[in-house]
């Protein structure tokens, strides 16, 4: 880091309301939420049409020539009109299981998802999430289920994702969710971009680098 | 929590301090970098005005996008070649050393770091790719990161981190003749489930994980994160000292030392010794408090493959694909949909599934001595008609070695296609990719869907002798049964 850096300055994420879009099932990993061939990119930009290709074509893949085939559109709800707004994703057990491409969540944001709400999630996805600013929050499955057929039933419910208190309310009904500790507090604080935290101290990580037995030249 | 653990060792050495939001600052002795996962965070390191704080304890190599066949610049892809210059510029910026494959030190990051002597015990070890836990085969506490943490360790040579619990998996008994470390793990997710490590590390022990070399220590932590498990570890002993003895690190041999990473500290049989101190100090005590143990009879498994689309949907040779009905509740969806996918029926065994591809490579399974096992099972025979089999070896040293001792020959000579290093068809970012629906016996770590570079494509995973001897007999076979009887070859 040199001196003069001052922080990013990230927005404080205590609630998210909006929309909701149920994407059902477990075990959703990241290869569908972004296929590996749109991980051949030089930055994150234009990911947002890519989130869940495959799933949402019949028949999809590369054309030969650098373009995508996307032939006979699925019920997939990113294909659904009724969602085409939503922010506030829900989604079943292990969700955004397998790699660590940030790929993923960059992609969901950029179709245009702010929150997840979510029987549990891979660590790793998680963790990406939050570096984004992406809250995900979990539920027990029985209320999660719930969420989603309402979602689906009544698309324009307005749901608000409550980092801060650990809840999810819509049309009345609260549910208690759960916010990693550590996630929460970073929302909360607006320090979920961590590169100037962790850019405070380099005097003491230098100390900690001299202190281990491998780090010698 | 965990006390007296390797975890809880290596954490301790390694905390800067306590952030606000109760994670850990954790400094980072091994950063590695490829050409996927890097060029964002270096675009933000630009647009933030940074430096890379640690360009020492960086490095660098090309192995998702490479070409495995046509290795001629500039790449026939025009994106590939796009992605391999940014990092020929980033690392040339920095000043980073690279394993370009111009140096023949190139190949998958989890297999050059270790044959390099980079990942050593007792480090922490983080790279932008969930397969980072391979590392932990020597002891090291390594996980994979996202790209902002990329950003993250290239600018500060740290990273904010909660600490885990740590789950203790025993593996006792010794596994029987044609069972490898790749049946050994399969068996572990299948039985813990691919979310059964969320919030865990995993640390693998007990007679079964003790006697396996390192490249099989490397299999089973590689795939940790299969099983939830962000990072898994071995506790380092003298077969992790026998095999960095032997790399650049520590190895007598002076034209090799100056070739090597500048993190290294050269042929001092002293500094080796030092060194070993340290890995000793860090080993989980007799006495160490784990947050949960599991014990798997290693002398009771066989070899296993998976029947669905997750790494957890596994299933001995000998043994039925499980009817869904009979799964855990929230198990049942995503089976019906994974065996509707794969074709599958249940009550009926894996064994005779035809396969169309034998794809031998991958973080998990192309070392040395993978190849070597799969060719003692495919000398003397032949790829069967229609299957097309790829070998891909982890790095341009792994192939060097391989050519050597007349491994290409041997799998040439069967039928198979020889490669260059690379990350190939494990995940398809390269031209080597199913097509359409063939199915493939791989000795990769994932099988969903479209994994392999097409959607409607069907994965097989298990170890490089049972993927060899799918090749031979163009179905999922017991490789045991194919070494009893060699006619079934023709």
């Amino acid at each position: 880091m040199s001196a003069d850096d001052g922080p990013v300055d990230v927005p404080a994420i205590e609630t998210v309301r909006g929309a909701g879009i149920p994407v059902r099932g477990n075990d959703i990993d990241t290869d569908q939420i972004i296929p590996a061939r749109f991980l051949k990119v030089l930055t994150f930009e234009g990911l947002g049409e890519f989130a869940f290709f495959d799933q949402r074509y019949e028949t999809a893949g590369p054309d030969g020539e650098g373009g995508q085939v996307a032939e006979n559109p699925t019920d997939h709800p990113f294909n659904d009109e009724r969602f085409r707004d939503a922010n506030v994703l829900v989604v079943n057990a292990n969700f955004g299981c397998g790699s660590s491409r940030e790929h993923a969540p960059q992609a969901l944001q950029r179709w245009g998802i702010d929150a997840i709400v979510g029987e549990s999630f891979a660590e790793i996805f998680a963790g990406n999430c939050l570096a984004l600013g992406i809250p995900t929050i979990t539920a027990d499955s029985e209320a999660v289920e719930a969420l989603q057929d309402h979602v689906d039933e009544h698309p324009d419910t307005e749901i608000t994702v409550d980092v801060g208190d650990e809840q999810v309310r819509y049309d009345g009904t609260e549910i208690d969710a759960a916010v990693d500790s550590a996630q929460r507090q970073s929302l909360v604080a607006g320090e979920w971009d961590t590169t100037a935290l962790l850019g405070a101290n380099p005097e003491e990580v230098a100390a900690t680098a001299e202190s281990l037995p491998y780090t010698e030249l | 929590m965990s006390e007296g653990t390797l975890y809880d060792a290596v954490w301790d050495r390694h905390r800067v301090r306590r952030l606000p939001s109760g994670q850990d600052q954790l400094f980072v002795g091994l950063h590695l970098i490829h050409e996927v996962t890097s060029p964002q965070a270096f675009g933000m390191l630009r647009e933030r005005g940074l430096e890379v704080a640690y360009p020492e304890r960086t490095h660098a190599t090309a192995d998702h996008i490479v070409p495995t066949d046509d290795r001629e610049r500039p790449y026939d892809d025009d994106a590939a070649e796009a992605m391999m210059q940014k990092l020929e510029e980033n690392v040339e910026d920095v000043g980073l050393t690279f394993d370009h494959p111009d140096t023949g030190r190139q190949g998958i990051v989890h297999v050059v770091g270790p044959e390099q002597g980079l990942t050593q015990p007792g480090m922490t070890i983080v790279c932008g790719d969930s397969h980072t836990a391979t590392h932990g085969a020597f002891g090291a506490l390594a996980f994979g990161i996202g790209t902002s943490q990329i950003r993250d360790v290239l600018a500060t040579g740290t990273v904010a981190m909660e600490k885990q619990a740590v789950r203790r998996i025993e593996v006792t008994g010794e596994l029987g003749e044609g069972v490898t470390a790749k049946d050994l793990i399969l068996t572990i997710i299948g039985e813990l489930g691919t979310d059964g490590g969320v919030g865990y590390v995993y640390e693998y022990g007990g007679s079964a994980v003790d006697a396996l070399s390192m490249p099989g220590r490397m299999t089973i932590c590689n795939m940790s994160i299969e099983g939830g498990a962000r990072a898994g570890y071995v506790n380092p002993d003298q077969t992790t000292y026998d095999w960095l003895r032997d790399t650049d690190a520590f190895e007598d041999n002076e034209e090799r030392s100056s070739s090597s990473s500048r993190t290294q500290s050269g042929d001092d049989p002293e500094k080796f010794a030092e060194r070993k101190e340290y890995w000793e100090s860090i080993r989980s005590g007799d006495d160490a408090t784990y947050d949960d143990v599991v014990t798997i009879d290693g002398s009771a498994i066989e070899p296993t493959v998976t029947w669905g689309t997750t790494p957890g949907q596994t299933v001995g040779i000998s043994e039925p694909v499980p009817h869904p009905d009979d799964l855990a509740p929230e198990d049942r969806a995503v089976a019906e949909r994974a065996q509707e996918h794969m074709g599958v029926e249940p009550g009926e065994p894996m064994d005779g599934y035809p396969v169309d591809v034998a794809f031998l490579g991958s973080c998990t399974n192309a070392r040395l001595s993978d190849l070597r096992a799969a060719a003692e099972v495919v000398e003397g025979r032949e790829v069967a008609d229609d299957v097309r089999g790829l070998v891909v070896p982890g790095s341009q040293r792994v192939k060097a070695a391989a050519e050597r001792e007349g491994l290409d020959e041997t799998f040439r000579d069967a039928g198979f296609e020889w490669r260059g290093a690379g990350c190939s068809m494990c995940l398809g970012m390269n031209d080597d990719q199913l097509v359409g629906d063939e199915v493939c016996a791989s000795s990769s770590n994932r099988n969903f869907v479209g994994r392999q570079g097409s959607a409607e494509g069907k994965t097989v995973l298990m170890s490089p002798e049972m993927v060899a001897a799918a090749a031979v007999t163009g179905e999922v076979t017991d490789v045991r049964e194919l070494d009893a009887a060699p006619e079934v070859a023709r």
